[in-house]
């Protein structure tokens, strides 16, 4: 017993947090005093906003701000319970409905954050013991989401459907050596529609062939394709003309082109209806408040709507999706050949990366050297944001970058600038 | 009856709560019920199958029936079985602010709950007995929501990017600096999701190598966030000290299962008040306990900031206590504040490192700048901050109207669990029979309350749960009312199964100038 004393008294724990660095880039970060608009005043400073996804300029639009306002005024702001006491207000039934007919799925529910989404949704359908096959370049949210399933994860090279194919190959024989259990492991892909990592899209097609040659489900998450690609700005599913019954789950978050905060899911009500029992963010947690459902319904009339610009005398239309995708060309193009830096993305993706062409031996080193590029361009007027991950807990790091985010409020003369600019800042920085 | 009232050096006002057992005929009498609705459930499916019903359930595609099944059939039996014929009384609309009254929408089904049909009618005023309005901020009131509306203006709803990157708004840190003058403590961080603070942050903190020690009935969000973290994970007995301090010795002692190493930190991980029990932590003894064994302690106080304490402050002021005994204080704003998004505050070192470390600063958006000044608004009303004592004479209705509710329904003689000074109130039904009867003729006598059962709670002991708010009583008819149905709907179902507390004197407490000890 008296061993048992000592050794309470001597244990020593590890200080609850280790101490950070007083000039941990995190702990300097931007404070953005107003809206973080077109406009926006960043540390004080009146920039472009380059950094926000604010893709369709809906955060400011003043439909919106209006449908809010009366939200406000019906309902108060916050909804006081989760979705099943209580907290289900017609607004919610409302923008679940809409979505599901914008998306032209059966059904659709939606979530009060957008990192939730993707996270509470995998685990209700995965168990222990499922496989789910999984692109290393999936996002964060993804990772916590199969990390939270305790399934069987396999990574296949991004977008290599070769090596997808191998992976799935490798799994039917497993299967042969035990029919039994195999008949009753369920089987997932998992990828994004654009992923926020490398701004590349995802060959659908090939992976529609594979999902019913090795009989595989599909969950696509579009976070950043939603509102963006395809005709009416349905996503990918548009982008490619793929029956979106083909697609088992889509989830994608309102925080980006709706301009509001939440994320929804989407597909056949044989497969979301689980999750209003089992998803564990839509159960547990409180529903997203009314003001913020108003406004994306505002968002999605809009969309739909799709407002047209008449461009020159040609009577030439284009809508709101179009004219993103030539501004997005466009500056692809423009920040093409730039001497130390590298354009990574899809021509048509409106989140894109530069990388450093050659590291300079630490990634430390490497993210100093991009902010300094990044605080040369913030002095010039033009706000830019490296893109942060956390290094230690993701599963495949992407190399340190600058993020460039088109959105269609910015004029032609503004996109030409930030190109020129991010040149001369290379110039001066890299050489 | 256990009656807790411990060791009283440590607790400076009477710690007293309940958790009568039901008398033995109640608990056979559940298991009865479940028997028979399992009964007839494997006979509807059996009839289902041979097509003798008609099958509601939304099937798979064509295409894809020779898939792995994506729900095993026994999963899904208590859902379509025993759940289906009670649905009506959960997921129901409501159509106006949740106050303390509210507007729900008339739904009716011609299919025994498979599908819902709107009536277009809506049922109006229906007391308000579910929602998490403790202090009453759910409100619409255009003067209390001056400064909402105007932020609403001028920033809009969406933010479009992490706090990490242009995501933090001067908005933002001015709601940090309140909250921590607020909860007495150097520094505070706020996010967008209740849910999300625990789920992000905990594995943040502790990873391999680390003890979490869990109540047993913690919320989902404590539990997901401590898996996700990949520390070992050991529970003890509800609020029972004994059992927490048995855990911290061995650990200690003991060191990790197989190597025997030291463990790296130990965490323990308590609620203020446990949402489905109505039980306060003992903090001073859990304070206490880990000061001997140099734990963690990670507070979180979902339902009790705002409900509880003498200015509103949460269970750290009930106690008496100093905030810097806790080493994480988390909350949420969805409950007291009428708002959305939670927080965790603490010394400077710890917002410092979750502000770099915390998986939401880096991955999810920040709060949305109109909901942000809602708790900005609603929690200078509570500091006082706004020139009225609105704040305060809120925080004191509440612990009036929980005490009185409280005992009058001990008087009337039904079980209920809890500390005497929680707003939220569960009273117990047991028998799943019950559990449909009792919502329904409550929402017939015009209140709306929240009943919960399996498996949200141990199988036979289902319960009604009402949370108390502050604004019921700006017309005393509304707890009355509650209270007078609850007697009928009692005596009605028989859910009077308290053996003790029967009233002597009855008459007294049917003056309605109830004047409260304080």
């Amino acid at each position: 017993l008296q061993e048992k004393e000592e050794l309470i008294e001597e244990w020593q724990p590890e200080p609850l947090v280790p101490p950070v660095s007083k000039d941990h880039p995190a702990l300097n970060y931007n404070i953005v005093s107003g809206p973080p608009t077109h406009k926006i005043t960043v540390n004080g400073k009146e920039c472009i906003n380059f950094a926000s996804f604010n893709f369709l300029g809906l955060l400011d639009n003043e439909k919106v701000k209006n449908a809010a306002q009366a939200s406000l005024k019906k309902y108060g702001v916050g909804t006081c319970g989760p979705r099943g006491f209580y907290g289900t207000f017609d607004v919610h039934l409302e923008l679940e409905e809409r979505l599901a007919k914008f998306m032209r799925t059966e059904e659709a529910i939606i979530y009060s954050y957008g990192f939730a989404t993707i996270a509470s949704a995998i685990p209700a359908y995965s168990k222990r013991g499922d496989i789910v096959f999984v692109d290393e370049a999936a996002c964060f949210a993804i990772q916590k989401g199969l990390q939270a399933s305790r399934s069987n994860i396999k990574l296949f090279k991004h977008n290599d459907m070769a090596d997808l194919e191998r992976l799935l190959k490798e799994q039917e024989t497993e299967d042969q050596k035990n029919p039994r259990k195999a008949r009753v492991t369920r089987r997932f892909i998992v990828v994004e529609g654009l992923y926020m990592n490398t701004g590349d899209v995802c060959p659908l097609p090939e992976l529609i062939k594979l999902k019913y040659k090795y009989k595989v489900r599909i969950f696509l998450e579009e976070s950043l394709s939603f509102g963006v690609l395809g005709e009416h700005g349905r996503g990918i599913t548009e982008h490619f003309g793929i029956n979106i019954d083909d697609i088992d789950l889509i989830s994608a978050n309102m925080e980006n082109s709706l301009a509001s905060i939440g994320g929804f899911c989407c597909g056949r009500s044989f497969v979301i209806d689980h999750q209003r029992l089992s998803g564990q963010g839509y159960c547990f947690s409180a529903s997203l408040p009314p003001l913020l459902a108003a406004a994306a319904i505002e968002a999605l009339n809009i969309m739909e709507d799709n407002p047209v610009l008449f461009v020159c005398l040609f009577v030439f239309c284009l809508d709101i999706f179009q004219i993103l995708q030539g501004k997005c060309k466009r500056i692809h193009r423009a920040l093409q050949g730039i001497s130390g830096l590298k354009l990574v993305g899809e021509s048509f993706s409106p989140a894109l990366h530069l990388q450093l062409e050659e590291s300079c031996g630490s990634r430390e080193n490497d993210v100093k050297l991009l902010k300094r590029v990044v605080d040369y361009c913030m002095n010039s007027g033009i706000a830019l944001t490296q893109a942060c991950y956390l290094e230690k807990e993701e599963k495949c790091l992407p190399p340190p970058s600058i993020r460039v985010v088109v959105t269609v409020e910015q004029t032609e003369q503004e996109l030409d600038k930030a190109a020129s600019l991010i040149r001369e800042a290379a110039q001066s920085v890299l050489n | 009856q256990k009656n807790g009232v411990s060791n009283g050096s440590l607790y400076k006002k009477p710690f007293t709560e309940h958790f009568e057992q039901a008398p033995l005929y109640v608990a056979v009498l559940t298991f009865v019920g479940f028997g028979v609705g399992t009964i007839f459930g494997y006979l509807r499916d059996f009839m289902r199958a041979w097509g003798l019903e008609k099958c509601n359930i939304a099937a798979e595609r064509e295409q894809q029936k020779d898939f792995v099944p994506l729900y095993q059939d026994f999963e899904n039996f208590y859902t379509r079985n025993l759940y289906m014929r009670i649905r009506d009384n959960w997921n129901r609309p409501i159509c106006s602010v949740p106050g303390p009254q509210f507007d729900l929408m008339e739904r009716v089904t011609d299919d025994y709950n498979w599908t819902f049909r709107f009536t277009g009618r809506t049922i109006k005023n229906v007391i308000n007995m579910g929602s998490y309005n403790y202090l009453g901020f759910a409100e619409k009131d255009a003067n209390a929501l001056k400064t909402v509306t105007k932020e609403l203006q001028k920033y809009g709803t969406g933010i479009c990017s992490t706090r990490q990157e242009m995501g933090t708004l001067d908005k933002h840190i001015e709601l940090e600096k309140l909250v921590a003058r607020f909860l007495g403590v150097e520094d505070a961080m706020v996010f967008g999701m209740g849910f999300a603070t625990n789920s992000m942050n905990i594995p943040a903190l502790v990873g391999k190598g680390c003890l979490i020690l869990s109540d047993e009935l913690n919320h989902t969000s404590l539990v997901l966030g401590a898996r996700l973290s990949g520390a070992t994970i050991k529970i003890f007995k509800h609020n029972n000290v004994q059992s927490l301090e048995s855990l911290l010795k061995d650990a200690i002692i003991y060191g990790q299962p197989r190597s025997h190493r030291a463990w790296k930190k130990i965490i323990i991980l308590v609620e203020g008040i446990y949402s489905m029990e109505g039980s306060i932590v003992r903090l001073p003894e859990i304070v206490s306990l880990k000061k001997k064994y140099k734990a963690y302690l990670y507070l979180d106080e979902a339902h009790s900031i705002g409900a509880v304490g003498a200015t509103g402050r949460g269970v750290v002021e009930y106690f008496g206590m100093n905030p810097d005994d806790v080493d994480v204080l988390m909350g949420t704003f969805t409950k007291s504040f009428g708002a959305a998004g939670g927080y965790i505050a603490g010394k400077k070192d710890l917002v410092d490192f979750l502000r770099t470390h915390s998986h939401s600063a880096v991955y999810a958006t920040s709060m949305c700048p109109p909901v942000a000044e809602q708790i900005i608004r609603a929690m200078k009303c509570l500091m006082g901050l706004d020139g009225t004592t609105q704040g305060l004479q809120r925080v004191h209705q509440l612990g009036k109207n929980t005490r009185y509710f409280r005992r009058r329904l001990h008087e009337m003689g039904f079980i209920i669990y809890g500390n005497d000074d929680s707003p939220v109130v569960p009273l117990l039904l047991y028998m799943p029979g019950k559990i449909g009867a009792f919502a329904r003729r409550m929402l017939e006598k015009n209140i709306g309350v929240v009943v919960v059962g399996f498996p949200a709670t141990p199988i036979t002991e289902s319960r009604a749960r009402f949370c108390v708010s502050a604004a019921h009583t700006r017309e005393i008819i509304m707890v009355l009312q509650v209270l007078n149905a609850l007697d009928e709907l009692g005596d009605f179902l028989q859910l009077k199964y308290s053996r003790y507390s029967k009233s002597s004197h009855p008459e007294l407490y049917e003056d309605t100038r109830f004047e409260l000890e304080d």
